[in-house]
């Protein structure tokens, strides 16, 4: 799992059956700092995370498993929003803010 | 999936016994201009590939696995699923080829 | 998932017999401003009809077989969705 800012959302009507009524959100990967790290993903939303929002995310086909786990198409889901950026605590050395 | 061209296939006496009767071949994949790009890999052949060929290998455990020894769990991740006859490009790739 | 647009399509005869009929499509992941993320591209089975030009939702790995319609298919990506609008809010 990993630290994400939700970043954006997507439209996308044409979807495989599996995908309907599912929310699907932009996010960008955080360091333990919460500086951006790596390149933007696609989403599945499972905890009713918004835009702007600090979340974790977890990726592979475990990804499925808070969905219908054998019918959902997911390699990325959002599974926790955190509740806010003094949550995330780490030792001194490692905060680059 | 991947495409890459078959440029030669191993020989393995002593090979972890799921692996019995597979054809082991070395793949290199390539860019779409057909140029070389990226690491050398092993994949196992389930269509009859030969050395020269530019083939589609899938990069996932069960898949892999099914394909090549007709059920999942063998310690198979990637396999040569397809021999690629033709590619169709939009004219704009076509000119970056 | 990734954002993608379609380059063009295979052609195979030759092929794992659970790949029979299925379109089979290059795609190219893509940066945020819809410009692309390199030169790298693969090959991922389309299960919502989509077509040249279009920018589509590609899910990777073995999560790509519990789409619709590719249960039991040895495919490591699949086109998802067709995306109509991406929206980013500037930090």
């Amino acid at each position: 799992m990993q630290l994400a800012r939700v970043i954006g959302t997507v439209v996308a009507t044409v979807k495989n059956d599996s995908l309907e009524g599912r929310k699907l959100l932009i996010i960008q990967s955080l360091d333990a700092g919460l500086l951006p790290q790596g390149t933007p993903l696609v989403a599945l939303d499972a905890v009713g995370a918004g835009v702007g929002e600090l979340v974790f995310w977890c990726r592979g086909k475990e990804a499925s498993f808070p969905f219908r786990r054998e019918d959902t198409p997911t390699d990325c889901t959002i599974v926790g929003i955190v509740d806010s950026e003094r949550h995330v605590t780490t030792p001194g050395s490692r905060r680059r803010r | 999936m991947i495409i890459a061209r078959v440029i030669g296939n191993v020989v393995a006496t002593q090979k972890n016994e799921r692996y019995e009767n597979a054809r082991v071949m070395l793949c290199q994949p390539v860019d779409l201009a057909g140029r070389e790009t990226g690491a050398t890999l092993i994949a196992l052949d389930t269509v009859d590939a030969g050395v020269g060929d530019l083939v589609m290998i899938v990069q996932e455990g069960w898949g892999a696995s099914t394909a090549a020894t007709g059920e999942p769990g063998a310690a198979i991740d990637s396999a040569i699923v397809g021999v690629v006859d033709d590619i169709d490009l939009l004219p704009e790739e076509q000119r970056t080829r | 998932m990734i954002i993608a647009r379609i380059l063009g399509t295979v052609v195979s005869t030759q092929k794992d017999g659970r790949l029979q009929g299925r379109k089979l499509m290059l795609v190219r992941p893509l940066n945020l401003d819809g410009t692309d993320a390199g030169n790298s591209y693969f090959v991922a089975v389309d299960t919502v009809g989509a077509g040249f030009h279009e920018r589509v939702l590609v899910v990777a790995g073995s999560s790509a077989r519990l789409a619709e319609g590719l249960k039991d298919l040895p495919v490591d990506a699949a086109i998802v969705g067709i995306i109509d609008t991406v929206d980013i809010v500037d930090d």
